[in-house]
């Protein structure tokens, strides 16, 4: 993805900041500066795909209803939280039989389980501009513990985005179906753009 | 014992037969079940894998009993039958065979052409390439209805082709149908009392 370097730059050093002394970048935006509440918004994208037995294309998808949001701790980056929620019924796939299966009980089970929900649990910074969140993940009525890796990648006063990565088992929501031709490990990569509330 | 010989089938040609026979069954209600009958999507798709990894089976085994038929001589027809009887038992055959190849070669370019991409992965074991063909919807529903029209019509004459077996047992009780049981078959359509008391207990055993 093409970010603009400069952005990304002062993101980083912002969240770097934390740690750093403040004297050493008395230009850069203070963590202060992105501290607070963002709404999720467009161009926010959540796109999953599946590999199959002997390499070829897989299942690949997106949601396109989801809503969300976080909140950065000015003192704490390590306090912040977020929390999302998707909606399965507006799974998006290359043909509809695809879409239908997914939105099918073999599935996500739309019909009785509207939602996904993630909600974290605690967030820990592992680089300038990396943290890992972990949290609950809840689909078809079961929750466990998920974690994915976020990257910064854009940041301006008004707004903040990520790159949230994650691989999830699918098997233990009861989500199994079609293994082993599909691999039971759904790849989850997410453009997350947070607008200030 | 495992050729044919003048009179009889020998233990390839009836296990083949009989193994292709309860496959091809299994195979039309399972095709049935899976495409025509409301059931969930999970077992649904569970059902298709199963039909394709059997539907490759009776494939692989039909081409043997093909190539069998070929490189081995048949016994003749029993002397019981009528000329009409042997040409249409033999006309049966022969479709019954090139069928049992057709079917699933025409299942394979279903699950090929199809754009749903799906892996034919065998029992789970290896992947079966798809065929060389285009992917499309409109080659997908052709090929579905041709699979379709085939594997109804291989029934419906594997059921004429079953009850004409049945009608030579139990009607003209002659040794048609013992010989593809396996019982050490009679050399003529004759004397069929004392061959038949013998073929009846084997029929009892299986
Ligand atoms: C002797 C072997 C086979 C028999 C008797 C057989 C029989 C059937 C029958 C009766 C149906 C349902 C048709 C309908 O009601 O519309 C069906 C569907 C199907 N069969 Fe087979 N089949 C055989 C082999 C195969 C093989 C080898 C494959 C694939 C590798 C295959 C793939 C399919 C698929 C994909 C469908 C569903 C078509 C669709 O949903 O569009 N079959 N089969
Ligand atoms: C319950 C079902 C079936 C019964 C009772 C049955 C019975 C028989 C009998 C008695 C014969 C021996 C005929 C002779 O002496 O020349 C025979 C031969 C044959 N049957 Fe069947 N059959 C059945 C199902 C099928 C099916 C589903 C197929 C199709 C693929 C099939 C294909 C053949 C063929 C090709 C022969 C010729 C001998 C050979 O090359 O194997 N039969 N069957």
């Amino acid at each position: 993805m093409m970010v603009t370097i400069n952005s990304a730059l002062k993101a980083t050093v912002c969240v770097a900041c934390v740690f750093a002394t403040p004297a050493a970048n008395a230009q850069a935006p203070a963590l202060t500066d992105a501290a607070g509440s963002y709404r999720i918004t467009s161009p926010s994208s959540i796109q999953f795909s599946i590999g199959q037995v002997g390499g070829g294309g897989g299942i690949a998808g997106n949601f396109a209803k989801f809503s969300g949001g976080f909140r950065i701790d000015g003192a704490n980056i390590e306090r912040s939280s977020v929390e999302f929620t998707l909606y399965p019924e507006s799974v998006r796939a290359r043909e509809r039989r695809i879409e239908d299966f997914l939105r099918s009980s073999a599935v996500f089970d739309a019909a009785n389980f509207q939602t996904v929900t993630f909600r974290s649990t605690s967030v820990r910074q592992t680089g300038p501009d990396t943290a890992t969140v972990e949290g609950a993940l809840t689909a078809r009525g079961k929750t466990r513990k998920e974690r994915f890796a976020v990257t910064l990648t854009d940041w301006d006063r008004r707004s903040i985005s990520f790159t949230i990565r994650g691989s999830i088992r699918r098997s233990p929501y009861g989500m199994d179906v079609g293994t082993p031709i599909y691999s039971n490990v759904v790849q989850f990569d997410m453009k997350i753009t947070g607008r200030r509330r | 014992m495992l050729r044919n010989s003048e009179t009889g089938f020998g233990l390839v040609t009836i296990v083949l037969h009989w193994t292709i026979a309860l496959l091809i069954f299994a195979l039309v209600l399972s095709g049935f079940v899976m495409q025509r009958v409301e059931i969930d999507p999970a077992p649904q798709f569970t059902l298709y894998q199963w039909h394709k990894s059997f539907g490759f089976t009776a494939l692989g085994l039909a081409l043997l009993r093909a190539t069998w038929w070929l490189v081995e001589h048949n016994p003749s027809p029993l002397p019981s039958l009528c000329p009409l009887e042997r040409r249409a038992s033999r006309v049966t055959h022969d479709t019954l065979t090139v069928l049992a190849i057709a079917v699933p070669l025409a299942g394979w370019a279903v699950a090929s052409t199809s754009t749903l991409d799906i892996p034919s992965f065998y029992f789970n074991v290896m992947v079966i390439p798809h065929l060389p063909l285009a992917k499309s919807e409109a080659s997908e529903d052709f090929w579905t209805s041709v699979h379709a029209l085939l594997a109804y019509v291989t029934l419906a004459l594997a059921a004429i082709h079953a009850a004409a077996a049945l009608y030579h047992h139990f009607m003209r009780r002659d040794a048609v149908l013992t010989r593809m049981l396996g019982s050490g078959a009679p050399s003529s359509g004759m004397g069929v009392r004392g061959a038949q008391k013998r073929n009846d207990t084997v029929v009892g055993r299986k």
